[in-house]
């Protein structure tokens, strides 16, 4: 049988294995222990990524707590995502990607229109995905926080220039998460089209999850 | 034996504390000796000293110009806007820089919603450091800095006194958002590490804020969470008075395409 080179290095037994498609929500919560393997199957595919806590949905990923706790913008192997109280809720284990981005946010209907103009307000948008998968759980637009960008590059120049630039991934690459608590785990499957961020081709992600 | 033994010497006790003056406390109605020339004194909405470690929250009206005052150098303010018809929309700080392509921001720059409108605009800044990356410290962070973060010690932090503040409007939790913090600055080195410029600085820089819709306000003023000193924090004042709406020709609406559309976007919502 052929090797599955997506489950190379991981430990465990795979308890979820599941391809989201392009432009598409996810929800899964991961127990307290486990990890979350990402796959950016065919490259550049911006992952957009929050964190909630499961038994206290108001607890949540926090980017400016994950930034300021590692004195660093950049996600990379061993950046623990925190919380807004300041807990660690996920382990960046291992990724063969050089940094992730968690400054640049979503994107949105409304931030599309100031971005690109008004054209692009009916295109779908990750803050649509993240609405979707959120009402189904019971939590809503107060709940959207600033997010990861899992295979997404934003760089910040010495005069504060910033934006969404050309990515650092290519298929097949990875990044695994421990989750730290029982997290609930919401995903955008980015369908943007105005920037680099997806290579402007928006494709499927895998998420595989081991205990 | 106690003196206040009974309500009317109660009643006296409380009575006779009317007019004690302290550095930080509000003015009542608002007086300020230090308006601009172009503002009158019945414009004026909001005179208040906050403390050190302190928060303040408020509605101001669309077209209302708040100014921050760090009174000696070591105020760092935490800021959270809502808006005030409808506080599920709020700051968004990822939105902030990213559709303005910078993350320093000054004079002219835009403070943004998740809606894609412009919530208020910097209409003035002279101190020029400050902090869209880092956030409110909290009960964890302040624990391991100071041995305490509560509200009712000594060493209180900006997530909970923002909390107290959003609270008072009604709002909770899971409202407090990431924030802007004014006064204390971060910059990114080139590898991604965050730089903080923590001062002290001079006494008495100065912030102009426009509304540019009705608002939700809240100010925290609390040590910025990279400062390694022992507890610091100095009074932060804040002075607001009625002004015009933004007008069609105003420089900093059309200083880029961005900033334009953000205020057809908020004009597409007084609209209504």
């Amino acid at each position: 049988m052929e090797q599955d080179v997506a489950l190379a290095g991981l430990t465990g037994r795979v308890i979820h294995d599941e391809t989201v498609p392009a432009r598409a929500p996810w929800l899964h919560r991961v127990k307290a222990g486990e990890t979350l393997r990402v796959v950016d199957l065919e490259g550049n595919q911006a992952v957009d990524f929050l964190l909630y806590a499961t038994h206290d949905d108001a607890e949540r990923y926090s980017a400016q707590d994950t930034i300021a706790a590692q004195a660093n913008i950049f996600l990379r192997t061993g950046s623990v995502l925190r919380s807004n109280e300041g807990r660690p809720m996920m382990t960046i284990t291992a990724t063969a990607v050089e940094y992730h981005d968690t400054i640049g946010g979503a994107c949105s209907c409304e931030s599309n229109t100031l971005r690109y103009g008004h054209h692009t307000k009916a295109q779908h948008a990750c803050v649509d995905n993240f609405l979707e998968a959120n009402l189904r759980d019971g939590r809503g637009k107060r709940d959207i926080v600033s997010n990861v960008n899992f295979f997404m590059n934003v760089p910040v120049e010495a005069d504060g220039a910033l934006g969404i630039v050309d990515g650092i991934s290519a298929p097949g690459l990875t990044v695994d998460l421990r989750a730290e608590m029982d997290v609930t785990v919401v995903v955008s499957n980015c369908p943007q089209i105005n920037n680099p961020c997806n290579g402007f081709n928006p494709t499927p992600v895998r998420m595989i999850v081991t205990a | 034996m106690s003196i206040l033994a009974d309500p009317n010497a109660a009643r006296d006790h409380a009575r006779a504390m009317a007019g004690t003056v302290v550095e930080a406390m509000p003015t009542l109605p608002p007086r300020a000796d230090d308006l601009p020339a172009d503002v009158s004194a019945d414009d004026l909405v909001w005179e208040e000293t906050i403390a050190a470690g302190g928060y303040a929250s408020r509605v101001l009206a669309r077209g209302t110009r708040l100014r921050l005052i760090d009174l000696q150098g070591d105020a760092c303010a935490s800021l959270q806007l809502f808006n005030a018809a409808m506080p599920t929309e709020r700051l968004n700080v990822a939105d902030t820089v990213k559709v303005q392509w910078n993350a320093y921001l000054g004079t002219g720059s835009l403070f943004l919603s998740d809606m894609g409108r412009v919530l208020a605009s910097i209409e003035s800044d002279d101190a020029e450091t400050h902090d869209a990356f880092c956030g409110a410290s909290n009960a964890a962070s302040n624990a391991r800095h100071y041995g305490d973060g509560s509200n009712s010690g000594p060493t209180p932090n900006a997530r909970d006194r923002l909390l107290l503040g959003a609270a008072k409007h009604g709002l909770a939790r899971r409202d407090v958002h990431p924030c802007i913090n004014l006064f204390k600055g971060v910059r990114i080195a080139a590898d991604g590490s965050t730089e903080p410029q923590l001062g002290p600085f001079a006494p008495g820089r100065t912030l102009v804020l426009r509304a540019e819709m009705d608002l939700i306000v809240v100010l925290a003023n609390c040590p910025h969470v990279l400062d390694p000193r022992p507890w610091t924090v100095t009074p932060l004042r804040a002075t607001a008075w009625r002004g015009p709406v933004t007008a069609e020709d105003d420089p900093i609406r059309n200083a880029t395409p961005e900033r334009q559309r953000a205020f057809l976007n908020t004009e597409d919502w007084v609209r209504r």
